[in-house]
């Protein structure tokens, strides 16, 4: 087992000893180190958030929705502006009710008539959706950039001074948000571990022939799938927005999801969670720590790093484990 | 025991059903019928057309000619899961069980559309919902003794053995307690031990439930057996129709199993 699976061993033995090394070198105080380590998991969580509506989707209809990351966007601008007339939670239930109708229409007009087509020919027409929402979320919401405020804090707090020198700086926003972004995980694992929808929903995402011969309807289905997923990117563009604004530069996030989904597998949700988990700490660390080391050993002009370690690490995944972490390993019939 | 089984009126009639893919014609005007209660078997060589009939009746094809009637009303094209709805249940050839799931899980979605709860409900597991779910976990419980799983219960379908993989489909398909059950090959590589079993089974079904079983199988000598009635296929034509004697004598049977010679 072992022996076989070598480079994988080996990749996350690396990623290890990159994690431990600052402060096993004792390069970095305690306190930063903590800090650093909290803020990449901040973003891996909104990653693990975006990533998980790709693997919602991918796992019940086969369909890779590049939409998703427009769909954080445009639900982000739709609380947003709503929440400029009304209390944003307020807001917030009624961009629910928008997606739910998002999903209900993507159904009705782009999957219905494209079921039994061609994987691509599906992944065209969400690479279509995307470039609608995008520009139809601005028509609608309008293009500048929008705060959401949460009505807590952003001033961050100190803790732990009293065990490190300096304690740790954190920012209340930010744990209230992850919180909030594990109990939604927490609630779908539920969801679709422990009721008769959950039920149909995996029954659907293993097979959809004999899904149907037992009466379970693939169009419902895929409404609730894609409704699901539409709330999922609400959360994480709420989130998202509280923190950074919600700008266009939102979408581009889910171009973050992907190595996220390659390095956890496509099918599934673990995977999008840890893997979402490991890249936001992943790129942070190199960012922080990695950067300055090769900037002086080989005399570069600059960092950067977080840009581009995503998709390093994706792609030395593709090479050693193309089913990604969790994935279903793939065998086809010869 | 009660004996709920007394062969009745027709309970589905294939009239002159015609489907070709492109131009592969793979069932031409074949009719027959199949009497409530009554174990009807669809036998034929390799081709016959025998899988595209249960495609057919249970609504994965349409064919492009004829008339099928499903409990005295005439059935326009309907898709798979409207004819689970009306009461038609299958298991399929080649294995389509949820492989992921646990055994339980995998009957329990069998249930799914006797569910009424909404989806709230559900999530919070409250009230009807809950009710709902100890009921409908009754009934397969029932299932899972009738079919002598109790054993594999919580484990993921894809780690039984194949005859358990096919009892599992079998245990499925019943607990969407169907008038009809359509049963594609249920024998289909097994071993004589397994196709023993497989038979006592499904003549339990019948007898138990009163369920009107059609069955499509390769091997003459089980389907023999069990079947009241049986209809040949062959290249896309019905050749034969009655019961398992005379069409064991049938010479149009014995040429297209055995060859004729030239």
């Amino acid at each position: 087992m072992l022996k076989k699976n070598w480079p994988v061993v080996a990749l996350i033995a690396l990623l290890v000893a990159g994690l431990v090394a600052p402060l096993a070198t004792g390069a970095s105080p305690v306190g930063f180190y903590v800090e650093v380590l909290l803020g990449g998991l901040m973003t891996g969580v909104l990653y693990s958030l975006v990533a998980l509506g790709f693997v919602l989707i991918f796992k019940a209809s086969g369909v890779f929705n590049f939409a998703q990351g427009a769909m954080v966007l445009f639900a982000a601008l739709a609380v947003a502006r709503m929440a400029e007339v009304m209390p944003w939670w307020l807001a917030a239930l009624l961009a629910v009710v928008i997606m739910v109708i998002l999903a209900w229409l993507i159904e009705r007009l782009v999957l219905r008539p494209l079921v039994n087509q061609e994987a691509i020919a599906l992944l065209m027409a969400t690479l279509g959706v995307t470039y609608f929402l995008d520009g139809f979320g601005q028509t609608v919401w309008g293009s500048d950039i929008y705060e959401i405020n949460l009505g807590i804090a952003k001033e961050p707090v100190m803790i732990l001074d009293t065990l490190f020198q300096g304690g740790i700086l954190v920012n209340k926003e930010d744990f209230v948000a992850a919180i909030a972004a594990a109990a939604l995980v927490a609630a779908l694992a539920l969801f679709f571990q422990k009721t008769p929808t959950g039920r149909a929903l995996r029954a659907v995402a293993d097979d959809h022939q004999a899904a149907q011969s037992i009466g379970i309807p693939l169009n419902r289905i895929w409404v609730i799938v894609w409704s699901v997923a539409g709330v999922v990117a609400l959360v994480a563009g709420v989130i998202w927005g509280a923190k950074l604004g919600v700008q266009f530069s939102i979408s581009q996030v889910a171009l973050k999801a992907l190595p996220v989904v390659i390095l956890g597998g496509f099918t599934s949700v673990p995977g999008a969670i840890v893997g979402g988990l490991i890249i936001g700490v992943g790129e942070k660390m190199a960012e922080v720590f990695l950067g300055p080391v090769l900037v002086k050993a080989f005399d570069l002009a600059g960092g950067g790093i977080e840009n581009w370690f995503a998709y390093m690490l994706a792609l030395l995944f593709l090479l050693v484990r193309p089913e990604g972490l969790f994935g279903e390993k793939h065998i086809d019939r010869v | 025991m009660q004996h709920a089984r007394k062969i009745g009126e027709p309970i589905l009639t294939v009239e002159g059903v015609s489907l070709s893919f492109g131009g592969v014609r793979a069932l031409q005007d074949v009719s027959f019928d199949v009497r409530e209660h009554e174990i009807r078997a669809i036998i034929g060589p390799n081709g016959a057309g025998k899988s595209s009939m249960l495609n057919v009746i249970n609504g994965v094809y349409h064919p492009q000619d004829g008339k099928i009637t499903f409990a005295g009303k005439v059935r326009t094209d309907v898709d798979p899961h409207e004819a689970a709805e009306r009461g038609i249940a299958r298991t399929f050839q080649s294995l389509a069980l949820f492989k992921g799931m646990s055994v339980l899980d995998n009957i329990m979605t069998g249930r799914n559309l006797k569910m009424r709860a909404n989806l709230l409900l559900q999530a919070l597991r409250i009230g009807p919902a809950l009710r709902e779910e100890i009921e409908h976990r009754a009934a397969v419980e029932r299932i899972i003794d009738f079919l002598e799983i109790q054993a594999y219960r919580k484990t993921p379908v894809g780690r039984l053995p194949y005859g358990l993989q096919k009892r599992v489909d079998l245990a499925r398909a019943l607990a969407l307690e169907p008038r009809v059950l359509l049963l594609d090959e249920p024998m289909a590589g097994m071993n004589v031990e397994e196709k023993q079993d497989m038979c006592r089974f499904i003549l339990d079904v019948n007898d138990q439930f009163g369920t009107t079983i059609v069955l499509i199988e390769h091997d003459m000598s089980v389907v023999m057996d069990i079947s009241d009635r049986v209809v040949v296929l062959d290249y896309g034509r019905k050749i034969a129709d009655g019961t398992p004697d005379a069409v064991r004598s049938n010479q149009a049977v014995i040429d297209a199993y055995l060859g004729v010679s030239h």
